[in-house]
Parts: structure tokens; C-alpha cells; sequence
């Protein structure tokens, strides 16, 4: 297979994502971020750049775990906290998602894996008004592009520094910016049930989908290019239809057009309107 | 004869004309300290750059009535200013713009000729098309000015050439982009070739102020360059970051390098003529 080089000059990405979080909050009237420290590589690497960007008094990172949530997840976190001196807080949401996993007995891992992600953004938005901080999203873009995650769960925020790095290229950035190994080398996992690993759920490797991915967003690819390349075709149709399906995750819900002028077709501005 | 050139690399407002005008005058009063001939900003200095619905709202005329080009024009006594903003015809066209001012005087406006509607790009669902590319005299010699997109294009700087411009200015809000293992975004080292290029190809001096700061997720990189009749680079801004970045153009190095290289004087305009006139007529 041809040659893939996902790596990145870290000092250029370091500055740009740091600069981008520092100018997205502060031109909006806040001037610090809150954080969801999930013990994993991603919400590492968003709360390191955030103390960078902001001052490590001005973030906040809270641990939220479940019953379930293994220690690990909670120690990995603490090291983090602890290395960067942000603020921190621990709120567990167990009683908040227990009331209805118990209404119905029959519940599957997903519905309840998306419970606990729907509850932690409840409690960061929350904790976002009261540190008057706005939410530092944690979703790379191989995640994304997947559609490998809770809508208006883990996948809400005000503000994603790290949506354009690959999973790799998270792992060379958070190397980088000397987040602890025992974070970087663990295998991926959303923590949602005991021994849940990203890859075993995916059914490949990010290492295979980011080499993949990058050929066919980045680089325009076909699948057909992509399966000449070397992919195996199995996989390539596998990643074709998942980053298809799950486009509607990408989105805002569209509104159905009745008028001259509908918000998301022909009422266009950014954000950053006025700032 | 030399000129004090200073770009100004700075961040804008997206849509608040009065904040990036201030902005302006207060550079102006830094670069005229400093004895500056002429300071140019980058394109839509005035407005900020993703301006999609506010197009409309952001427009002004550069004239002397106009509150915005007004206190510009003043200014333009002590020293010749390039300025962006969006332009707007007397039938209500909006055109993405650069203003030369001097003297208290709009000596040219140059209209952007090509509008990137691609990828990140969508100018051309916004803005109204230019349809010119002249150069015009100024108390330094003849300069030309181009507008991001209009030199990526070979054609608008080899017509400024034709045209009489010794001094290219080019302004761009060029969004980052293509992070590699390289120390420079891809776009930047795009950028930084061409215009490199361009100095060498026309013997003429290239100056390109771009612009910083970020819009949402787009971040602007700077990198103000300056480079002279040989390809030399005379100034390079800082990435990443607002500076005004001064450079002092010797143009009597045009005469030395065109005396040593007379690419211009060789240059067959009748052969690119007829061979347009055949290419184009091909059907």
C-alpha cells in the first residue's frame, strides 16, 4: 500500500487550535471553557489546549462518571488535572440515569450508553452557566466522520478545537503537548459499559480508518482509488456507508422551506457575526 | 527614488465597519510615525471576510460623503493607503474591493475579477464579478493591486505588467489551510511561491498584505511578504499574529535588474495575441 503520511508539525497546530479557542470565546464575551474529562485521549487533548489558550484557572474540567465507569477513566483524569492545575469538579450521573434505565428493564447498552452521554452534557451545560464558561467540544474527526457518537451528547459543544485531527494525529498532538502515557497509549473507549473498546465496536482500527478516511475526504479519493490503493474492499464499503448514514448527526435539523427567506438555506451568517 | 512601504496584517470584525475603521485610522497614525509613503491593508479590511448576508449592510462608496472613506481621504494627505472593503455600484452590485487613496484623492478601485466559489469558498453567490485589470500611476510609479483569488490566476498579474505596474500590492484574508509535517501550512507555502514567482517573472516588486484573526472555525495566517524585482524577499511578516510589517522598496533596483534580465522588453505581446486570437477562436 502506498505510503500515508498523517503527521503533523504540532508547534503550527498547537498555535492555530490554541488561538482559535482564546479568539471563539473571548470575542463571544466569556473568557473561560468547561470541560469533559473523560479519563480518554480526546477531552485530554481539548483541556490541555484550553489551558493554554485561557489560563489553567479559567478551565474547568469535570469528571462524570457512572457506576459502571471504570477507575481508570477517573484516575487518568485526576493525573490530567493535576499535571495542568486546572479547576475540577466530579459529578456523578448515575442518579441521574438510573429514574429511567429502571423504567424499563429490557434497556440495551446503546440506549443506555447514549443516557449517560445525554446526562453529561446536561450537567456541562450546567456547569457552563455557573463558570460562565463556554462547553470546549472533544470529538476528533474520524469520530465524526463515523457518526461514531451521541448526538447532543458527547457530540455537544460550543466550540470543537480538535474536530479536524484524526485520531492519530491526536495521538501525535497529545504526545506532543506531554499528556500523561498512561492516557495517550490505553486502547480507545467510550467508557459506556465495562470493557468497551472503540475499535472491537467499530470492527477496525483508527489507525486503518484515519489512512482510509484521509484518502477518501481529504485527498478526493474514489472507493475504487481507495480499494487500488490497497484497502480491502470489504472495509472501504464498510466506511463509505457508515460516513453516509451518518451524515444527519453532522447537521442541524433541516427546517422545511415554506418561506422567501428560511434559516439554514438563504439566512446565512456565521457565529461570528458582529465579533 | 525609495518608497516606505508598510503592510498592515490585522484582524477585523466581521461586519462592524466602525471597529475596523478605527482600527485603520490608528494604524495609520503608527505607520505615519514611522514615516510611512504608503500602507496597505489587507482585503475587506473594513468588513471582515465571510460576510455571506451581510454583504448588503457593510457596503459603502469610496467618496469623500461617505463617513467611512471620508476620515480615510483625510488621512491620505500624509500617506497613500490601500484599504478593503465592499464596494457598491450605483446599481446596487456589491464587488469585493480595494481602494487606492492619496492626496485626498481615490486614485483607483480595483474590483476582485475572480470570486473562489469552491471548497470553503462562496464569493460568487455574494458578490458581483470585476471586469477590469488596469494599473494606475501613482506619485511612486505605476502600481497595479489584486485581490486574493485574482492572483492565483496567471492572467490579472501578467495583464498588470502589460498594463505598466512596476509595484504589484496584493491583499488576500487567505483561511488557513493543509496542515502537514511542513512548518508552513500549504496554503501559505502556495502563496509565498507565486508571489515569489511573480517578482521574478515580471522584474516587478510584490508586495502581498494577508490578513489574521479568525472567523468560526477559518483562521487567517498573515505572512506578509514583500519581494523585489529579483525575487528577493525584502519583508516577511509574522504568522499567526497582527503587525505592521515596513519594508523600503529601492526602485532603482527595477532599472538594475531589467538591465541585467529584459524579460519585459522581450516580451511578445503580439505572439501572445495572435495565438489567443487563435486559441480562443477555435470554438
Amino acid at each position: 500500500m502506498a505510503e500515508i503520511n498523517l503527521t503533523i508539525n504540532t508547534q503550527l497546530a498547537r498555535e492555530i487550535l490554541t488561538g482559535f479557542i482564546q479568539s471563539e470565546i473571548t470575542r463571544v464575551g466569556f473568557s473561560r471553557a468547561v470541560v469533559g474529562l473523560s479519563g480518554g485521549i480526546d477531552s485530554a487533548l481539548s483541556c490541555v489546549l484550553a489551558a493554554q489558550a485561557l489560563g489553567p484557572e479559567n478551565v474547568l474540567a469535570v469528571r462524570m462518571p457512572y457506576k459502571a465507569s471504570s477507575r481508570d477513566s477517573l484516575d487518568h483524569a485526576q493525573l490530567l488535572i493535576d499535571q495542568l492545575g486546572v479547576q475540577s469538579k466530579t459529578i456523578e450521573v448515575t442518579d441521574m440515569v438510573e429514574p429511567l434505565i429502571q423504567l424499563d428493564p429490557d434497556m440495551s447498552k446503546v440506549r443506555k450508553g447514549n443516557l449517560m452521554a445525554r446526562a453529561r452534557m446536561i450537567v456541562l451545560y450546567d456547569q457552563s452557566e455557573a463558570f460562565k464558561g463556554l462547553v470546549v467540544g472533544t470529538s476528533n474527526k474520524t469520530e465524526i466522520l463515523l457518526g461514531y457518537s451521541t448526538m447532543f451528547g458527547d457530540s455537544a459543544s460550543a466550540i470543537n478545537p480538535i474536530g479536524d485531527l484524526y485520531k492519530t494525529q491526536v495521538r501525535q498532538l497529545s504526545r506532543a503537548l506531554n499528556i500523561p502515557a498512561p492516557i495517550v497509549d490505553k486502547p480507545p473507549s467510550a467508557d459506556l459499559w465495562a470493557g468497551q473498546t472503540d475499535e472491537d465496536e467499530l470492527g477496525f482500527t483508527y489507525e486503518e480508518a484515519d489512512k482510509l478516511l484521509y484518502l477518501l475526504v481529504d485527498q478526493r479519493y474514489m472507493p475504487q482509488e481507495a480499494i487500488e490503493a490497497g484497502f480491502d474492499e470489504r472495509f472501504v464499503n464498510t466506511v463509505v456507508a457508515r460516513v453516509r448514514r451518518f451524515q444527519f448527526k453532522r447537521m442541524l435539523p433541516p427546517i422545511a422551506k415554506i418561506s422567501n427567506r428560511t434559516i439554514g438555506y438563504d439566512f446565512l451568517y456565521l457565529r461570528d457575526w458582529g465579533t | 527614488m525609495r518608497l516606505q512601504l508598510a503592510l498592515a496584517q490585522i484582524n477585523t470584525k466581521l461586519g462592524d465597519v466602525q471597529a475596523n475603521l478605527d482600527k485603520h485610522l490608528g494604524l495609520i497614525d503608527k505607520a505615519k510615525k514611522q514615516k510611512t509613503d504608503l500602507l496597505v491593508f489587507p482585503e475587506l479590511s473594513l468588513t471582515g471576510y465571510v460576510l455571506q448576508d451581510l454583504v448588503s449592510y457593510v457596503a459603502h462608496r469610496p467618496t469623500e460623503e461617505d463617513p467611512v472613506f471620508k476620515p480615510l481621504l483625510a488621512a491620505s494627505h500624509d500617506l497613500d493607503l490601500v484599504v478593503g472593503f465592499v464596494d457598491e455600484d450605483s446599481r446596487h452590485r456589491f464587488f469585493i474591493a480595494s481602494a487606492y487613496l492619496s492626496g485626498g484623492k481615490v486614485l483607483h478601485v480595483h474590483h476582485k475579477v475572480y470570486l473562489p466559489t469552491y471548497g470553503l469558498f462562496d464569493e460568487g453567490r455574494f458578490f458581483a464579478w470585476g471586469d477590469s485589470v488596469k494599473a494606475f500611476d501613482t506619485r511612486f510609479g505605476r502600481m497595479g493591486m489584486l485581490i486574493c483569488e485574482d492572483f492565483w490566476h496567471a492572467s490579472p498579474p501578467y495583464l498588470l505588467w502589460l498594463d505598466g505596474a512596476d509595484i504589484m500590492l496584493f491583499s488576500s484574508a487567505s483561511p488557513g489551510r493543509g496542515l502537514g509535517d511542513n512548518e508552513k501550512l500549504e496554503s501559505a507555502r502556495w502563496v509565498e511561491r507565486i508571489n515569489m514567482a511573480y517578482a521574478s517573472m515580471f522584474t516587478s516588486f510584490v508586495a502581498h498584505a494577508n490578513r489574521v484573526g479568525y472567523e468560526d472555525g477559518l483562521h487567517f495566517w498573515g505572512g506578509t511578504t514583500v519581494f523585489d524585482p529579483n525575487g528577493e524577499e525584502l519583508a516577511h511578516g509574522p504568522y499567526n499574529e497582527e503587525a505592521l510589517t515596513y519594508a523600503e522598496l529601492d526602485l532603482n533596483q527595477l532599472r538594475r535588474t531589467r538591465a541585467r534580465l529584459p524579460l519585459l522588453r522581450d516580451e511578445r505581446t503580439g505572439l501572445v495575441r495572435s495565438e489567443l486570437d487563435r486559441i480562443l477562436s477555435r470554438g
